[in-house]
C-alpha cells in the first residue's frame, strides 16, 4: 500500500504536540507582563493549519468544527471582556485588575488579571486565525448563485 | 448604587461589547430570528438608557472623567465625558435603540435566515464602535473605536449582495475610501504623538500650545482630512452614495443618522480640544479651505441629489449637502456656530433616520427603491406616506419642525459673525432640498398610484412604530428646544473654552 506524503505525515504527527507546547509556553512566559496572547493564538493554530496542509482540510474539521471555532473565538473574548467587567463588579474600574486581589502588597491582582485576558486573547487569536484558514482554504472555487 | 454611578460611563460601552460575541451564539432560524433581534433590541436600549443618564449627570454635575484599569491618565486611557460627547452619545445610542426593531421585518427579507445572528452581532459592534468614538478622551483609541465601527460596516453594507450584488462594489469602495480616511487619521495622530509625546486628549492641548510648527500643522491636516473622507466631505463623498444605496435597508437607516455625524464629531474634537485656538492654521483652514468645500458640498450634492431615480441615494447626496451646513457653522470660528452646528448634528441625525426608515418600509412593502415606488403611496401607505413628508418638511426646514431649528441657529450664527454671504447661501441650498424632496412628496400624494396597488398593505407595526417616534421627535425638538439648543450652546461654549 502507498501513503501520499508518508515522511510529511509521519513528521507533522511528531511536530503536533511541540508546537501546542510551544504555544503553551509562549501564552505563559513572563506572565507579569502584558503580550504573549496573540502570538501563543498564532502558534497554536498553526498547528492545526500545518494538520490541514498535510491531511487534508476534512481530517481538521473532524477534529476541530467550524462551529466548535465559532464558540471558542466568543468564549475567548468573554474571558477578556468578562475579566473587565469582573473587576467593575468587584469594586474597580473596567480593567483594574487590582480590585481581584486588594490587600496585595504587590499588585497579585494585576498578575491574575493578565493571566486571564492573555489566555483569552490567546483563544480567540488561535479559533480566529483558523477559522479564517477554514473559510479560505474551504471556499469553494465558483460561489454559485444559491449561496448569496 | 455609588459603584454603579462611578461605573456608569463605561456601561454603553462594555455591555454591546460583551453582548455581540453572546449574539453570534443565539439560534438565528428559532422563533423567526426573532431571538437575536430582541437581544440586540434589548442591549441597544441599555446603551441608551445608559447614554441617556450619562448626558443627565453631564448637564447637571458637570463633565466625567473614567479612569481605565485604574491608571491615571494621560498615561492610562481616560473615557472624559462633556456636553458635546454626551449629546452625540444620546443621538447615536438612541437611533441605534430605534433602528434595531425596526430592522426585524426588512433585514428578515433581505438577508439568508442563517446570517442574522452575525448580522445582528455586527450590528452591534457597529454601534459600540461608533459609541467609543465619541466617548474616549484618547486620542489613539478613537482610531481604534473608528476601525472597530468601519470593519463591522462594510460587512455590514456587503450583505446587501443577496439582493443586488453591486452591493460588493460599493462595500468594496467603501472599504478602500475608509481604510485611506483611517490610514490619514493616525497618520495625523502619529505626527502629533511624535510632536508631544502623548495621546491624551487633555494633554495633547497642554503639550501642543505653543508649538506651531510644521509637524503639528501636518498632523492637523492628515486628522482632517482623514475625518473628512469619513465625514463624506465634498469632494471626499463618492464612496457614500453607494454604500447606502446598496446597504440593507436597515443597515443604511443606522449608518446614514449616525456614522458621518460621529465623524464631523471628531473634527469638532480635534479642532477645539486638542489643537485649540492657538493656532491660526486651523481658523485658517476652516475659513480658506473648509467654508468654501462646505459651500459647494451644500450645492453640488443637493443638484446631484435633484436627479436621483433611486431614493437612497437622493438621501445619501442630501446626506452629503448637510454635512456641508455642518462644516459651514463650525468654519465660522464662533460660539454660536459651533452650537449651531451640533444642533444640526443632533437634528439631521433623527431627520436623516426617519427618512430612511420611509424608504426602508417602501423598501419592504412596494419592492421598489426608485422614486417610482412612492407614486400613489399615499393612498397606498399612508403612514409611511405621513411619516416621509414630515420627515421631509423638517428636512426643508419648515417652522415647527428640528429642520427650522438648525436652519435657523444656522443663519443667525452666519449673519452674527458678519457672514451674509453664508446665510444667503444656507437659504439658497435649502430652495434646492425643496425641489428635490419636493419632488418625491408630489409623485406619493398626486400621481396615481400603479394598477398593483391592491396588493401593497402598510408597513407592520415593527416599522411604523419606530419610524412614529423618530418623526414625533423631529417635531418634538422643533417646538421644545431646551435640550438641543441649549444644552448644544453649553457644549460650545465648554468646547470654546477648552480650545483657548
Amino acid at each position: 500500500m502507498s501513503i501520499e506524503h508518508l515522511v510529511l505525515r509521519v513528521v507533522i504527527k511528531i511536530l503536533f504536540a511541540p508546537i501546542l507546547l510551544f504555544a503553551l509556553y509562549v501564552q505563559f512566559h513572563g506572565d507579569y507582563g502584558a503580550g504573549g496572547g496573540f502570538q501563543a493564538g498564532v502558534i497554536f493554530a498553526v498547528a492545526f493549519i500545518l494538520h490541514a496542509l498535510i491531511m487534508g482540510l476534512d481530517e481538521t474539521k473532524r477534529v476541530l468544527p467550524a462551529a466548535a471555532l465559532k464558540a471558542m473565538m466568543v468564549v475567548g473574548f468573554l474571558f477578556y471582556a468578562g475579566t473587565g467587567a469582573a473587576t467593575m463588579l468587584l469594586g474597580g474600574n473596567l480593567l483594574g485588575y487590582d480590585a481581584i486581589a486588594p490587600n496585595s502588597d504587590h499588585n497579585e491582582g494585576q498578575h491574575y488579571g493578565i493571566l486571564l485576558v492573555e489566555f483569552g486573547v490567546g483563544m480567540a487569536v488561535a479559533s480566529t486565525m483558523l477559522m479564517i484558514f477554514y473559510q479560505f482554504a474551504g471556499r469553494e472555487p465558483e460561489i454559485r448563485d444559491e449561496d448569496w | 448604587m455609588t459603584q454603579f454611578l462611578a461605573q456608569l460611563p463605561v456601561l454603553p460601552i462594555i455591555i454591546p461589547l460583551i453582548a455581540a460575541p453572546l449574539t453570534m451564539l443565539l439560534p438565528a432560524r428559532a422563533l423567526k430570528g426573532r431571538i437575536p433581534c430582541l437581544f440586540a433590541t434589548l442591549v441597544s436600549w441599555i446603551a441608551f438608557a445608559a447614554s441617556a443618564a450619562i448626558l443627565h449627570s453631564v448637564a447637571t454635575a458637570g463633565p466625567i472623567s473614567y479612569h481605565m484599569g485604574d491608571f491615571a491618565p494621560p498615561i492610562g486611557i481616560e473615557y472624559r465625558i462633556d456636553l458635546a460627547n454626551a449629546l452625540v452619545l444620546t443621538l447615536v445610542s438612541g437611533v441605534a435603540a430605534l433602528a434595531f426593531p425596526f430592522s426585524y421585518a426588512s433585514i428578515r427579507a433581505e438577508i439568508d435566515d442563517h446570517q442574522l445572528s452575525m448580522f445582528y452581532a455586527m450590528a452591534l459592534i457597529a454601534m459600540v464602535g461608533l459609541l467609543g468614538v465619541v466617548i474616549t478622551g484618547d486620542a489613539f483609541n478613537v482610531f481604534v473605536f473608528v476601525e472597530i465601527s468601519s470593519l463591522s460596516t462594510y460587512a455590514l453594507v456587503a450583505l446587501g449582495a443577496r439582493r443586488d450584488r453591486r452591493a460588493l462594489t460599493a462595500s468594496f469602495n467603501y472599504l478602500v475610501m475608509g481604510t485611506i480616511g483611517a490610514t490619514f487619521f493616525v497618520i495625523g495622530l502619529g505626527l502629533l504623538y511624535q510632536a508631544t509625546g502623548t495621546l491624551n486628549m487633555a494633554d495633547l492641548k497642554i503639550q501642543l500650545a505653543g508649538r506651531d510648527n510644521p509637524m503639528v500643522e501636518a498632523g492637523f491636516a492628515f486628522i482632517l482630512v482623514g475625518m473628512g473622507l469619513k465625514a463624506a466631505m465634498f469632494p471626499m463623498h463618492l464612496w457614500m452614495p453607494n454604500a447606502y444605496a446598496h446597504a440593507p435597508s436597515a443597515v443604511a437607516v443606522f449608518l446614514a443618522a449616525t456614522s458621518t455625524k460621529v465623524a464631523v464629531y471628531v473634527i469638532i474634537r480635534f479642532t477645539y480640544t486638542v489643537i485649540g485656538a492657538d493656532f491660526d492654521f486651523a481658523g485658517a483652514a476652516f475659513e480658506y479651505l473648509i467654508a468654501p468645500l462646505a459651500v459647494m458640498g451644500m450645492f453640488f450634492a443637493s443638484i446631484v441629489a435633484i436627479f436621483q431615480d433611486n431614493l437612497k441615494r437622493m438621501l445619501a447626496y442630501s446626506s452629503v449637502g448637510q454635512i456641508g451646513y455642518m462644516l459651514l457653522g463650525i468654519s465660522f470660528g464662533t460660539e454660536q456656530g459651533l452650537a449651531a452646528s451640533l444642533v444640526h448634528l443632533f437634528n439631521h441625525g433623527l431627520m436623516k433616520g426617519a427618512l430612511f426608515m420611509a424608504a426602508a418600509a417602501v423598501a419592504f412593502r412596494v419592492g421598489s427603491e426608485t422614486c417610482d415606488g412612492f407614486r400613489g403611496l399615499a393612498r397606498r401607505m399612508p403612514w409611511t406616506a405621513a411619516a416621509f413628508i414630515i420627515a421631509a418638511l423638517s428636512l426643508v426646514g419648515v417652522p415647527g419642525t428640528i429642520g427650522f431649528i438648525s436652519k435657523w441657529q444656522l443663519l443667525s450664527a452666519a449673519f452674527d459673525s458678519g457672514r451674509a454671504w453664508a446665510g444667503f447661501l444656507i437659504v439658497a441650498s435649502s430652495l434646492l432640498s425643496v425641489i428635490y424632496m419636493g419632488r418625491v412628496v408630489e409623485l406619493m400624494t398626486l400621481a396615481p398610484a400603479p394598477d398593483a396597488s391592491a396588493a401593497v398593505r402598510e408597513a407592520p407595526l415593527s416599522m411604523l412604530v419606530p419610524m412614529a417616534i423618530l418623526v414625533a421627535a423631529n417635531i418634538y425638538f422643533g417646538l421644545s428646544t431646551e435640550l438641543t439648543v441649549d444644552l448644544a450652546e453649553r457644549a460650545a461654549t465648554s468646547l470654546m473654552g477648552a480650545a483657548r
